[in-house]
């Protein structure tokens, strides 16, 4: 059995006394769930056990408190799902948009990879992110779509660093980031007196930008944007200087001019 | 002519005033918007982990919006560009209720921690998960900021090393080589629409960007067909879903890189299986030892276990 740590303790403690005492009623039960989901909330050391027990105990933590308790939500999610967002999130460990944002089951359909890039339409080259996007505009009628950046992007460092640096490359990462290319060309000439971590900053941002005209290089999003109204939104977090920045990307089309023939 | 426009400049002050269409919220100071401190009665319903308070939530924010019958009175086209405000206001301020959600709950009460993971972040596993709704590990496993660095894609698939690069091996790379991650789970679940597609897929000239993307899973739908040709489609899909999760451990061994790290013992891949019928979850390991990655590919597992 694995070692208790001090909150499970007091946990087992608080379960023993209900069972002693009967007299304890629904308000006590009640009380004890939120102080573990308080003890739950706090637990941002998880604490050193086997990779094993931890899914063992969020899974547990997730059936109990979350699942058990509202049926009719997941009896509906198990026929089908109609989120109202699709997101694109780095896959970063500190940025996953269900905790930053308090997304529950069903709402947010979700992409996470390096720098949360999207690449222009390529059937072959990138039919990962294309799928993802034809299924959650094409089957799942998704109404937004967020892009989100963050602060100290691993990706974005690499994007803005290699090949100047002469590091050796790594063969998918580099291949990866370069779909950034245009952010790091336009941050470089336009605030070429940035110091590096300035321009990385900056890159962080474009690139969501980048990645957002990107989007509409997908013709069944075009049409989207035209016909259902389809939003797409950027969104950067900085978790350092706690910060958190939503724009509206949009583009429209004038009217045309006719220039009358001269005879 | 097309112009493309920003509805307003990313990289504009801190300072917004309340109407214009972004929003810059600051942590730790003072500086909330007005409109933060209306919707502070609706955060309190963010103290208790609840999804039935939570759906209420975007009830008494809609009631919020403006009086009722206001739109009525106006004609075609105005009403059309409310309607377009309206909607753009609505996702702002959800948008905007939940970050402040996730900071009173969260970020203001570990401020240690969070300044460390500013720093550099250590995430022990890798995840590898369906970019489905209604799966995120974060919500089914708990994990919290720092733990996974997590790769969300259609049918959690993992390409093998002769595909060449794709979003998934570079995450890989990254995770792997760079961050040193000492676990990789690849995690499916039921009612996959990716394995569906999979398994509905005929030999027919159509191109879409699903079908050659899913035909990674290819062999999985191959070994289910052999396996399970006499069950319902349905029972073939789930069947398919969990030989496809086995499928992509093997390919994750067609990585030189991950194969070393595995057979000396730094790496180990899991891979699990998220029912939300009946919400329980299935993990096994993989055994490197008794595993044939070349041919027909032969995993072997171990450390299975099955919650519910």
């Amino acid at each position: 059995m694995a070692k208790h740590s001090p909150d499970q303790l007091a946990i087992e403690e608080l379960k023993k006394l209900i069972r002693e005492k009967e007299e304890l009623n629904e308000s006590a039960d009640t009380k004890i769930e939120d102080v573990i989901a308080e003890l739950q909330l706090q637990g941002c050391h998880p604490t050193p056990e086997t990779a094993e027990q931890r899914i063992i105990d969020g899974f547990t933590y997730f059936k109990i408190h979350n699942f058990d308790k509202n049926p009719d939500l997941y009896k509906e999610l198990a026929k089908g799902q109609s989120p109202k967002f699709l997101i694109f999130a780095c896959s970063d460990s500190r940025v996953s948009p269900t905790t930053i944002l308090n997304f529950q089951p069903g709402e947010a359909f979700m992409v996470r990879n390096i720098a949360n890039m999207v690449p222009p339409f390529n059937q072959l080259r990138y039919s990962g992110v294309g799928a993802a996007i034809e299924y959650a505009i094409l089957e799942l009628k998704v109404p937004n779509i967020l892009i989100i950046g963050h602060s100290r992007c691993g990706g974005i460092a690499r994007l803005m660093s290699h090949p100047e640096d002469d590091s050796p490359s790594f063969e998918f990462i580099d291949d990866w980031v370069k779909i950034g290319l245009p952010a790091k060309i336009k941050v470089l000439k336009e605030h070429a007196s940035c110091d590096s971590l300035e321009q990385r900053t900056l890159c962080e941002k474009e690139s969501v930008n980048n990645s957002l005209v990107n989007l509409h290089t997908y013709p069944f999003v075009d049409e989207q944007i035209r016909s259902k109204g389809l939003g797409l939104f950027g969104v950067y977090y900085d978790f350092v200087n706690g910060e958190f920045k939503l724009w509206k990307y949009e583009s429209h089309v004038t009217k045309h001019i006719s220039i009358p023939h001269c005879h | 002519m097309a112009s493309i426009a920003l509805s307003s400049d990313p990289f504009a002050s801190k300072t917004l005033p309340i109407s214009s269409s972004s929003y810059c919220i600051q942590l730790g100071t003072s500086r909330i918007s007005a409109r933060a401190l209306i919707t502070g009665r609706i955060e309190q319903t963010h103290l208790r982990l609840s999804t039935e308070l939570r759906r209420n939530q975007g009830f008494t924010l809609k009631a919020s919006m403006g009086p009722p019958g206001l739109t009525e009175q106006l004609n075609n086209s105005k009403l059309d560009t409310l309607a377009e405000a309206e909607d753009e206001c609505d996702i702002f301020n959800d948008l905007k209720d939940r970050f402040l959600s996730f900071k009173k709950n969260k970020y203001m009460k570990n401020p240690e921690q969070f300044e460390s993971l500013a720093k550099a972040q250590e995430p022990k596993f890798m995840v590898i998960a369906c970019a489905d709704s209604r799966v995120c590990p974060s919500n089914v496993l708990g994990f919290q900021p720092g733990e996974t660095f997590t790769i969300r894609n259609i049918a959690n698939l993992v390409p093998p090393f002769v595909r060449g690069p794709t979003e998934t091996n570079a995450a890989l790379e990254f995770a792997v080589n760079t961050l040193q991650v000492e676990n990789i789970f690849v995690i499916g679940h039921s009612c996959c629409g990716g394995i569906r597609a999979l398994m509905s897929m005929q030999d027919d000239a159509s191109a879409s960007f699903i079908k050659n993307w899913v035909v990674i899973g290819k062999n999985a739908r191959i070994k289910t067909e052999a396996a399970a040709s006499n069950l319902s489609f349905d029972e073939q899909c789930s069947h398919c879903e969990k030989e496809s999760i086995n499928h992509s451990l093997l390919n994750l061994l067609t990585y030189p890189w991950i194969e070393q790290k595995v057979a000396n013992g730094e790496l180990m891949i899991h891979g699990g299986y998220y029912n939300f019928i009946d919400c329980s979850f299935e993990k096994w390991t993989l055994d490197y030892r008794g595993t044939k990655v070349d041919g027909n590919g032969r995993i072997a597992t171990k450390n299975k276990a099955f919650w519910c």
